[in-house]
């Protein structure tokens, strides 16, 4: 398994994103353009000019039209995807750091970080069909979890939000009302902040990454753990192989003790395990950074990961990947 | 409440019978006359006796009473005053106003004693060993007491009172370990604030715990050298632990402050160490040594003095000193311990805790001794002296007599190290000399062989004499030893043996290796096999290598690893990463021939130690018997290997089934879901037909060549 280096960031990945079909590898950086690629070859096509910070985060819509991206800049723009046009922009006033399109791409949900004074919030934004009615007022707003929220997704049928950060616990809420509905488990859930959380694509469980070294499985309708995967790291991504029964989980020290160490010290792999029997499977080696993004290709045959070091790498499975038996 | 009290339905039944509605009555306000509990005793009554009185400050402990004063006149008063303070101003800060000496008021005569108030109770203390029978004059020697013991003086009884003897209880069986059925050993580790001992169940690759505490102990744990007790250090003192199925407390030791501590081979003394600021910054460290007997607990001895009185050399200060202070010689019987002075060894025999012959052995000028594990012997190390005009020296001396067996005169000697085998049949002296230009120094070996007659002492130098040494390690139970050498990233590891050459042993060079990335050694406690590592700097290779066959069996890599330790029979190794660096804190577990069994991290983790075993009580021709036969006994010991890891992937099958059929439980309940949900979710996509499922999709790649004119420009060509 080679994989394609994908040089187009000169700052550390933030976020991958594949498209329904999977022919479209969106990136988001800490340089200031997210990046559109082909996820076949990794040609580079084109980037979203505008934003004027780091973007976090970014989702693409359900026909590969529409792109949405939050930024350190306090804005989500909503993009043309072929393009590169903006169409929109929503401003905030602190960071915006998760964003999701709904079932239908009809609303997103996007987070703000806690800055000057403001505390971090959930909004839920509907995007009108002609960008020219688009307005930016909030569906609904949601306050009250302490610190960042790292990530929010919708639920099944949009009926609810799930929530998680550095408080280290995941919500779910009523995407209707704003109310709290479930929360995890102090005890069995993630000790340290939540850095990364995955749906998967049926929305029946997701996945999340925690500075505890460690990842766990819920069950997204009644918030039940369900798996843990040890790591001795801290988790910074996450990615769940939507053909296979596997995760992969990436991560490393923290990009402070990198220089101080040697580079085996940092545990820059990304780490497959079995999903259902948390066996580590694998590991794929090559940056030289911690791993920041991780995304599965739809037809899960491909995966690519994206780097502290600037780099995304795209790695196509080699045919014996297919025939693990554990 | 203890045996006396009654259960609930009984008071009831009681109440009813008097007459009493329990309702009406407050439990609270229920007062039992003070210093009457009616026979019922409280819940924590045991703990409460159990427990030492706690000390209370009196508020005196500075004070100290000096008696045997001269009687004198008012005139005189002034003058003794003076010379009292003169006395007591040497040994430490007198109070402002802190000497009293209280006068007779009907003749104004003084009553030949005083009181003196010291800034600290260490103060008080030290004057008062000092100055204990001073002598003013002929018939005035003082008597100097703390003036807390004067109140408890006066409380002992005048009568005798036989003392009390208890039942005799059975001890715990403090070997239990040994009699595993798995015959597996066992460990302590520390990490964060919990202390756990876990058997190492190498057949089921995985510690299996034993015994957990938080808090156990203060600063590290300690196992005695036989493995018997287990001892923790805490501020109060230190304690040991042992038994059969728990780890129970058999004894404490007071010793406030205590640092290290340090058992004796045998395992029949404990040593404890303190040392304590001064208050005056100008004064050294004082220093307490408590010698303990372990079986009793009974405080047999102790040492007390400043720091220079117990480090080497005169250098004073702070690390001075040397752990342990004391060593410990004559074999498994703890005959004796010695300790270094400055121009003396003090030799303590163990049946009466004083000086053999009641006097230090003279050596001018000694800076090094080491006993030989094995027998009462002591090897000394005197270095030159007077510009090279006196040779430096190591010589044997035999105790009790202070024979000296042989001597070695040295030349040109910049330092010494002296190296026992464990079965003290060799000593090896690694010697480090100067070149002729002084410039640099070169290194040597003379090995002694102890056990043979007359000693004969060879010389062995290096292939390469300018070499620096890096390690040194005696093979135990057997005659060979290793050399770690050379300059650079990539020194050389040499084997030697002592068995070569007919009837005259001498010694040889087996083979060198080159260039290995290793700093240490360390030999199987049962010989042949050597594990070659490279701490520190060299990110913890590992080298596993048979010395019978001179061969690697295996090469690994503990990255970042810290420390190594055989278990105490040679079947495992552990490597371990300390909490010197946070990284990768933990623990793995090989077989002796560098088989990697199983790797626990655990953050801040700092120690890792193997419970010790006694020696073998088989003789050696038993050993030699079973060592030929080993066929015979292994088969026994290859089937239960088999039954258990047949057994293991038995369980390991239906712990993946059982994980296998909870999944699709959850997988066939969410499918339900999303059948159910298929109306809804095309509703929310306005009806598009396409569902989520995208993967099942093929995206068809097609090149698009789209036109467009970008500007129209019109140009007259001539």
């Amino acid at each position: 398994m080679r994989p394609i280096l994908m040089k187009g960031h000169e700052r550390p990945l933030t976020f991958l994103k594949y498209n329904r079909e999977g022919d479209l590898l969106l990136s988001c950086a800490k340089d200031h353009t997210p990046t559109v690629w082909f996820a076949d070859d990794g040609q580079r096509l084109g980037t979203y000019r505008g934003h004027n910070g780091a973007v976090w985060c970014c989702d693409v819509s359900h026909d590969s039209t529409r792109l949405v991206t939050g930024s350190a800049d306090q804005s989500v723009k909503l993009w043309d995807v072929q393009t590169g046009t903006q169409l929109y922009s929503f401003n905030f006033n602190s960071p915006a750091r998760s964003v999701d399109f709904s079932v239908g791409d009809k609303l997103v949900v996007i987070t703000t970080d806690p800055f000057m004074g403001n505390p971090s919030t959930i909004q839920v934004k509907r995007i009108a069909e002609d960008p020219a009615d688009q307005t930016s007022d909030s569906v609904l707003t949601i306050k009250g979890p302490q610190g960042r929220i790292n990530r929010a997704v919708w639920g099944p049928l949009n009926k609810t939000i799930i929530s998680a950060g550095e408080d280290s616990i995941i919500r779910i809420w009523d995407s209707e009302t704003g109310q709290l509905l479930k929360e995890s488990d102090k005890e069995s859930g993630h000790q340290k902040t939540i850095s990364s959380l995955c749906m998967f694509t049926d929305k029946s469980h997701f996945l999340t990454g925690s500075a505890d070294k460690s990842a766990k499985l819920w069950d997204t309708r009644s918030l039940t753990l369900l798996k843990t995967y040890q790591m001795d790291r801290p988790v910074n991504a996450v990615a769940i192989s939507p053909l296979l029964d596997h995760v992969v989980i990436g991560g490393g020290q923290e990009a402070v003790n990198v220089t101080m160490t040697d580079r085996r010290a940092g545990k820059f792999e990304a780490k497959f395990y079995h999903k259902i029997l948390q066996d580590e499977i694998g590991g794929v080696k090559g940056h030289f950074g911690p791993i920041n993004a991780l995304a599965f290709n739809p037809d899960g045959r491909s995966f690519s990961s994206g780097g502290e070091d600037g780099y995304v790498r795209l790695h196509h499975f080699d045919p014996d990947y297919f025939s693990i038996r554990m | 409440m203890a045996a006396a009290a009654l259960s609930m339905p009984e008071i009831e039944n009681k109440a009813m019978n008097l007459g009493i509605d329990l309702s009406t009555i407050d439990f609270d306000n229920i007062v039992l006359p003070p210093g009457d509990d009616f026979g019922i005793n409280s819940d924590d009554e045991d703990i409460l006796h159990e427990e030492e009185a706690p000390e209370f400050e009196t508020g005196y402990g500075n004070v100290i009473v000096v008696d045997n004063l001269p009687v004198v006149s008012p005139e005189k008063f002034a003058k003794l005053e003076g010379v009292i303070r003169k006395i007591y101003g040497q040994t430490g800060v007198i109070k402002e106003g802190g000497l009293w000496m209280p006068v007779n008021p009907d003749t104004n005569m003084t009553l030949g004693y005083c009181f003196i108030e010291f800034n600290t109770a260490q103060e008080a203390k030290e004057a008062k060993e000092k100055t204990d029978g001073y002598k003013l004059d002929k018939s005035h020697i003082f008597v100097v007491d703390m003036f807390d013991d004067i109140d408890r003086y006066m409380n002992v009884p005048d009568e005798w009172t036989p003392a009390e003897i208890k039942p005799y209880e059975a001890g715990d069986h403090l070997q239990h370990w040994l009699t595993d059925e798995k015959a597996r050993d066992q460990f302590v580790i520390r990490a964060g604030t919990v202390t756990e001992i876990f058997w190492n169940d190498a057949r089921q690759v995985r510690p299996d715990p034993v015994y957990q505490r938080q808090y156990w102990t203060d600063s590290f744990v300690q196992w005695s050298p036989l493995g018997t007790y287990l001892a923790t250090v805490h501020r109060q003192g230190a304690a040991v632990w042992g038994g059969k199925s728990t780890f129970n407390r058999i004894h404490r030791f007071p010793h406030n402050q205590v640092k290290h501590i340090d058992f004796s081979p045998g395992e029949r003394f404990l040593v404890t160490y303190s040392s304590q600021e001064p208050s005056n910054p100008r004064d050294t460290h004082r220093v307490v040594l408590n010698i303990f007997d372990l079986g009793t607990g009974k405080l047999m001895r102790d040492f007390k003095g400043s720091v220079d009185d117990f480090t080497t050399g005169g250098s004073g200060g702070l690390s001075g000193i040397s752990w342990p202070i004391f060593k410990w010689g004559g074999g498994k019987e703890d005959k004796y311990f010695a300790r270094i002075g400055k121009n003396a060894i003090y030799v303590y025999e163990t049946e009466t805790f004083i000086l053999v012959d009641k006097k230090s052995y003279k050596v001018d000028n000694v800076v090094d001794f080491s006993w030989s594990p094995t027998d009462s012997i002591l090897a000394l190390f005197v270095p030159e002296l007077g510009g090279g005009n006196q040779p430096a020296r190591v010589s044997l001396v035999q105790m009790p007599g202070k024979v000296e067996l042989r001597q070695k005169n040295l030349f040109s000697v910049s330092d010494c190290k002296m190296y026992w085998h464990s079965n003290g049949e060799y000593l090896a002296v690694k010697v480090d000399r100067y070149t002729k230009t002084k410039k640099s120094t070169y290194t040597g070996f003379e090995l002694f062989r102890i056990k043979e007659r007359d000693i004969p002492i060879e010389v062995l130098e290096l292939d390469n004499k300018n070499d620096k040494i890096i390690a040194f390690a005696w093979e135990p139970k057997g005659h060979r030893f290793a050399v770690i050498h050379g300059d650079g990233p990539r020194p050389d590891v040499s084997f030697y043996s002592m068995k070569t050459g007919g009837i005259t042993a001498r010694v040889s060079k087996l083979t060198t290796l080159k260039a290995k990335q290793a700093n240490a050694l360390y030999w199987s406690p049962a010989g042949r096999f050597i594990v070659l590592a490279g701490l520190k700097g060299f990110n913890g290779q590992l080298e596993f290598y048979n010395v019978d066959d001179l061969e690697t069996m295996a090469t690994g890599e503990h990255f970042m690893c810290t420390d190594i330790e055989w278990d105490p029979t040679g079947r495992y190794v552990a490597t371990a990463v300390t909490s010197v660096h946070e990284m990768e804190n933990g623990f793995h577990i090989w077989s002796f021939n560098g088989k990697l069994l199983y790797r626990i991290p655990k953050d801040h983790f700092f120690q890792f130690q193997w419970r010790p075993r006694p020696p073998s009580l088989l003789s050696p021709e038993k050993e030699e018997e079973i060592s030929r036969n080993l066929r015979k006994y292994s088969k026994k010991y290859e089937a239960e290997d088999q039954d258990v890891s047949l057994a293991l992937s038995e369980q390991d099958r239906k712990k993946r089934r059982a994980l296998q059929e909870e999944w699709e439980t959850w997988t066939a309940r969410w499918k339900q879901y999303h059948e159910e949900e298929r109306e809804l979710r095309l509703q929310l996509r306005d009806g598009e037909a396409s569902d989520d499922e995208g993967s099942q999709e093929q995206y068809e790649a097609k090149e698009v060549e789209a036109e467009e004119v970008l500007d129209v420009h019109e140009e007259i060509v001539d």
